[in-house]
């Protein structure tokens, strides 16, 4: 829209941005990131490091030269390195590096590039990652370990959420092991409290909107109350926490007015009761937002915002 | 009798960085320029024909263009001396061509005389004048209003006249005088407050015995404290206070657009596609009251405005000059450029036309000049935040006209309510991507309006 003349720039109004890019969005969602990172490495040892390393070198390379290819400008804005990072932390911790890498690939080539890159991807490139790896190794993506503290040597067991899980000591520790993130699961889901750092930080700064997180949760917390289960388990076990702050509030896959965005956080609240409950998964985060994902564009399409001065047009009508 | 209210905001935009710096500085006087532009249309409705041919001696004041549409406003010489030429330009707002006259002085400045005039020199106390304005004939202020071609002077530019004359089933019941200026960097309503507040609030009193309304109200933002006050004092002394009241509003962007001012004070919304009178209000510009002043009591038609000069200029000032004058000269009284550039904008930097160069004439509408340097910057993909949907004080959807203008989808926008948009540029100033979003929409209006 500019046109360069003398020197002298012709442009639409405004002439004044505030400059708040989509890379430094980026970056502020990625630097959130930072806590249930910590959190993973802390609890899941070294390997944790290697593992999202490769993810997330993988899918800024992936990337690169998919830009390449398709003769595009490769821009730096830190939305493959969300993606990297997301995609690891969703993973067991133990998962082998190969795989590992193998999902990044799928996440930015298929789920984002191939859609037509930043702000064409139907589904959110990490949870599609981490569902064809769910497909394809469904044995190493469901072996989990109990956090053995930097000891590689992980003994295996079970989530808070899966069938066979048993918990020895009373409730009141098991609900602080969840908060403080000392349990079984994927990389970056365990430490309730981290997530909620990262996440109050965006919620602040204004860069995620609170109504998907708070009405997703809310929802799961009345449902699962109504299936007779463990609330406060329900809640702080599994991926709802990273996947409700972190994942379904990814600003490409969600609707964009705030009415759709309750919407779709009571609908990911009642598709993740249902999975949960329902089905034979322990879990159904990633599944609930993958398809929730695939409903935004038809929310966008029914919710509709009443302009201004909407009324009184419709009473004379 | 207690003046001033406050107000809260009623619509999402903005805080935006103010800017005003040259908030302090006094109107100074520009000299009247050896060359005048005059360009045909200077508002929105009918445009005029000259009156005038080229040769032609003409004094200051004298009409040289009028119209015989309603929706239109006299335009007149601002200086003395020969129509040199009659030459073709482009109207930045329409990209038209348009005509326009240029004028060199004659150096002697010699005005029409007026016929009428009040010999307000004698009557300088607010009483009298008062009793002068209650004894004039409403027509007849009306017609005198539109000989002198005054048009809304906070951008817009309607008629005035047209304005000040409802048709009479729509009844009237708050006149509100605009003195937000919720653009960053402009001064020059701020400084018309402080300095010429008595006509600004003689000429608020002429609006208010045209339509008699029960509401007087003036919105000021509330980072301008000192006009406020000022104001509040004149109003106490000219013994108006049960009259007007001056309504402390947030300082918010765009709170100045007339739908949201009348929201906030009032409480009501305009229709969609619907004008102000519609829910009985009226607005004016602070610098309309003041020309209206001007032509009523003081018989002086529209050939000058306050406009601010600031950004990367070495003196930012506000300064009167005479319509018509090109702004390399305004530049030049101000120290000419302190720093690099690459925009000249006319107007505000949220609402402004930026100009290839500086050979163009100040119009009734031009209320500031700016100059900065801009950051260039690629337009990235939309990766559909809704930022612009948080910011937009009308409650549209913009992000949906990018997309579908994007798609030559121009119908598409209709159902999103293109029509309701202002192009205040909040959607814009916001955009992480940082997608023109104002020019995809007013490239879909004009699409829409070729159909």
């Amino acid at each position: 829209m500019e046109v360069k003349n003398n020197n002298i720039l012709i442009s639409h109004a405004p002439h004044i941005w505030r400059g708040f890019s989509t890379g430094k969005i980026m970056y502020m969602v990625v630097f959130a990131l930072l806590f249930p990172t910590a959190a993973s490495i802390y609890f899941f040892g070294y390997y944790a490091i290697y593992l999202i390393l490769t993810s997330v070198v993988t899918a800024v390379l992936t990337e690169f030269v998919i830009k390449k290819l398709r003769r595009r400008r490769f821009i730096m804005d830190g939305s493959a390195v969300i993606t990297g990072l997301l995609f690891a932390l969703t993973l067991p911790p133990r998962l082998p590096l190969w795989m590992a890498a193998l999902g990044s690939f799928f996440a930015i080539a298929i789920a984002k590039e191939a859609f037509g890159g930043l702000g064409y991807n139907i589904f959110n490139p990490a949870l599609a990652g981490r569902a064809f790896l769910t497909m394809c190794f469904s044995r190493e993506m469901t072996t989990w370990v109990i956090p053995p503290n930097f000891n590689y040597d992980a003994i295996t067991g079970a989530t808070p959420l899966g069938e066979n899980f048993t918990y020895q000591a009373d409730k009141i520790s098991l609900y602080k092991d969840l908060f403080f993130g000392n349990t079984g699961g994927s990389l970056g889901e365990t430490s309730a409290m981290l997530i909620l750092v990262g996440a109050l930080i965006l919620i602040a700064f204004h860069v995620i909107d609170w109504r998907i997180p708070v009405f997703y949760i809310g929802v799961v917390a009345f449902g699962s109350f109504i299936m007779g289960k463990d609330v406060l388990l329900q809640v702080l076990a599994g991926g709802l926490m990273i996947g409700a702050f972190f994942m379904a509030t990814d600003y490409v896959t969600s609707p964009v007015t705030r009415r759709g965005r309750i919407i779709f956080g009571i609908g990911l609240g009642v598709l993740t009761v249902l999975i949960r409950n329902f089905s034979n998964m322990p879990e159904g985060v990633s599944f609930s937002i993958l398809i929730m994902n695939a409903f935004a564009p038809l929310i966008d399409k029914y919710v509709k915002l009443k302009p201004f001065g909407f009324y009184k047009k419709r009473k004379n009508a | 009798m207690k003046i001033v209210f406050k107000k809260k905001r009623s619509f999402r935009g903005l805080s935006l960085p103010e800017n005003k710096i040259t908030a302090e500085k006094s109107i100074e006087d520009l000299p009247v320029p050896g060359e005048a532009v005059i360009p045909l249309q200077q508002n929105i409705g009918a445009s005029c024909e000259f009156m005038v041919r080229r040769g032609d001696m003409v004094k200051t004041g004298q009409k040289i263009a009028d119209s015989k549409g309603y929706v239109s406003a006299p335009i007149h010489s601002s200086i003395s001396g020969e129509v040199s030429k009659i030459i073709k330009m482009v109207n930045p707002i329409t990209s038209n061509v348009m005509d326009a006259a240029v004028i060199k002085s004659d150096g002697e400045d010699s005005r029409v005389e007026c016929d009428e005039l009040f010999n307000i020199r004698e009557s300088d106390d607010f009483f009298s004048l008062k009793r002068i304005i209650g004894s004039i004939d409403k027509e007849e202020v009306l017609k005198k209003i539109r000989e002198a071609g005054i048009v809304g002077l906070g951008g817009a530019a309607f008629p005035t006249h047209v304005k000040l004359k409802p048709p009479p089933e729509k009844k009237i019941y708050t006149i509100i005088l605009n003195g937000c200026e919720c653009e960053p960097f402009i001064t020059s309503d701020h400084r018309v407050m402080l300095e010429k507040g008595r006509e600004v609030l003689m000429g608020l009193y002429i609006i208010f015995k045209l339509l008699s309304p029960q509401n007087v109200y003036i919105g000021i933002e509330d980072n301008k404290k000192d006009a406020i006050e000022h104001l509040e004092k004149l109003i106490v002394m000219m013994n108006l206070d049960d009259l007007f009241k001056i309504v402390s509003l947030k300082s918010r962007y765009p709170m100045g657009a007339e739908k949201t001012l009348i929201k906030t004070i009032t409480g009501r919304s305009v229709p969609m596609g619907g004008l102000p009178m519609d829910v009985g209000v009226i607005v004016n510009n602070i610098a309309t009251a003041k020309s209206i002043y001007d032509a009523v009591i003081e018989g002086k038609p529209l050939i000058e405005r306050v406009v601010t000069v600031t950004g990367a200029i070495t003196n930012p000032k506000n300064l009167k000059v005479r319509l018509g004058t090109s702004i390399r000269s305004l530049i030049e009284k101000c120290g000419g450029y302190r720093s690099e550039f690459n925009s000249i904008i006319a107007g505000g930097p949220m609402m402004g036309i930026s100009f290839a160069n500086t050979d163009f004439p100040v119009t009734k509408g031009t209320n500031c000049i700016l100059v900065k340097k801009r950051r260039l910057q690629d337009e990235q993909n939309c990766i559909n935040c809704g930022r612009c949907i948080d910011a937009c004080p009308m409650d549209l959807m913009p992000l949906m006209y990018v997309r579908n203008t994007k798609k030559k989808k121009f119908e598409a926008c209709k159902e999103y309510y293109i029509d309701n948009c202002i192009e205040c540029g909040a959607c814009s100033y916001v955009c992480p991507a940082n997608i023109p979003i104002v020019g995809y929409i007013k490239t879909c209006k004009s699409e829409l309006s070729k159909k």
